[in-house]
């Protein structure tokens, strides 16, 4: 089970991405991508308790026997959440006014439960770290990709309020791309995601197969 | 099926359960230890947010108490989905201006706001904390979108008669949004609603408190004046 971090952080990143390889995660992904700001707020977070849940799940897989995996995953996982919610709620707070419903989405996040069982869980600690860095940072640019399709046509603006997340160093971030601008309504409602996401995922698939015919070799094979 | 990844003793039930109830034990204990070392620090956050917020719609120099540590629950009012919550701002001993603090249906779902008004029941200030309404349409209500909420400032039960108190297609004083009347509406009821139920509140505190207020002043003015009583007796006996 010995796997290059290249290819592990190909796989986050593009070939098995949470959002548009694995599918697991959209109930998140669409909730929240109303601005690309939120995205990246959910994304961050997602990162951050993933890289503990992988951490903490590879270090004692060793004394985790199959039949009881699951529970003592979801028991750790809910965890790390509640911990993760406490301590920005207590020492970040402005942080925690504009994350503070994502982080308790988190639980709800079945990709770091998959993570945990399909890679943590037969892993190393230093390979799951990686697992988790690469999937948080595919799982980030996907919700910051629709996110910013959202925010553009629904209120043709690009990261509005990115100064309240990263703080005012930041606020060179929010950039009105079209002054003056109405918006297209669907955009900003629910089925502005599953469009926006139908599409990223489309264009996915035609990239794959553009590099398929091109190299024969390279077969993407999306695996859990 | 015993190896050197799965030793027999771990085929056991026993040792499952004991797994089990090993990481609860330890989850349980490191949750508690969070929950000691952040409850304190998230409460006063709690707090200073919502002082904040009473400052946007209570201006300072209205008041030297502290109306949040005053709240009173009235259950059952007529036209708020959620119980409403209310506080004197006192000056000086005096009441000042009345907070409430309650939820009105809107289109998405509840909006939950917060209301002052002085004690000549001119309005103060009126902040949305919280909603679920339409983006793009209906999130005019909050202060970051448009400074609509801000146009309650100033009125009161006498500046507007009940029929003005509407959104302007119902023909009444305020505005409506393009594409979205129901949150507005939704909104200006509340607001209106929540004027009456503040007057009356505030009326039955102001005849509820001069006696108290006599009470904590009697002992020192009624150990040298001892006609005093028979003269407030006198006058209770006249006045029915």
């Amino acid at each position: 089970m010995s796997q290059s971090y290249r290819q592990i952080f190909g796989d986050g990143l593009w070939n098995n991405n949470v959002a548009m390889g694995q599918m697991l995660a959209l109930c998140p992904l669409l909730a929240v991508t109303t601005t690309a700001t939120n995205g990246l707020g959910m994304g961050l977070a997602s990162m951050v308790v993933l890289l503990l849940t992988n951490v903490i799940i590879s270090s004692i897989r060793g004394i985790i026997t199959p039949q009881v995996r699951i529970p003592v995953l979801i028991v750790l996982i809910a965890t790390v959440v509640t911990l993760v919610d406490m301590a920005i709620n207590a020492l970040l707070h402005p942080l925690y006014k504009v994350l503070g419903l994502f982080i308790a989405l988190i639980v709800t996040n079945c990709a770091i439960l998959g993570r945990a069982e399909s890679f943590a869980a037969k892993n190393g600690v230093r390979l799951a770290a990686a697992d988790a860095l690469a999937m948080g940072l595919g799982f980030t640019w996907v919700l910051i990709v629709i996110g910013g399709m959202r925010e553009i046509l629904g209120s043709g603006t690009l990261f509005s309020h990115a100064s309240l997340l990263l703080g005012d160093s930041f606020a060179w971030l929010e950039i009105t791309v079209i002054p003056n601008y109405s918006g297209i309504l669907l955009s900003v409602l629910p089925p502005g995601a599953f469009i926006a996401l139908g599409l990223l995922i489309a264009f996915k698939r035609v990239v794959d197969r553009r590099l398929k015919s091109g190299n024969t070799e390279q077969l993407v094979v999306p695996t859990l | 099926m015993a190896t050197v990844a799965s030793p027999s003793y771990r085929q056991r039930v026993s040792y499952h359960a004991g797994l089990l109830a090993g990481i609860c034990c330890l989850v349980s204990m490191l949750l508690l230890i969070g929950n000691m070392e952040s409850e304190e620090i998230i409460s006063d956050h709690l707090e200073a947010d919502k002082q904040f917020l009473l400052g946007q719609v209570l201006p300072a120099a209205l008041y030297d108490n502290a109306p949040l540590r005053e709240i009173e629950v009235l259950d059952n009012i007529n036209g708020f989905t959620k119980p409403v919550e209310i506080a004197p701002a006192m000056l000086a001993g005096q009441l000042s201006a009345v907070v409430l603090q309650s939820s009105v249906g809107g289109w998405g779902d509840n909006i939950q706001f917060i209301i002052a008004a002085d004690k000549q029941g001119n309005i103060t200030g009126v902040r949305v904390i919280s909603h679920k309404e339409t983006p793009g349409l209906a999130d005019g209500i909050e202060l970051d979108k448009s400074d609509w909420i801000t146009r309650f400032n100033g009125h009161s039960l006498q500046s507007l008669s009940p029929s003005q108190w509407a959104v302007k297609k119902d023909g009444g004083e305020f505005d409506q949004f393009t594409g979205a009347t129901i949150t507005p509406r939704a909104m200006v009821n509340g607001v209106h609603r929540a004027l009456e139920v503040m007057a009356e509140w505030q009326q039955q505190q102001l005849a509820s408190q001069p006696p108290r207020e006599q009470e904590q002043q009697q002992p020192p003015a009624a150990a040298p004046a001892t006609a005093a009583p028979t003269a407030v007796e006198h006058q209770q006996g006249v006045n029915p």
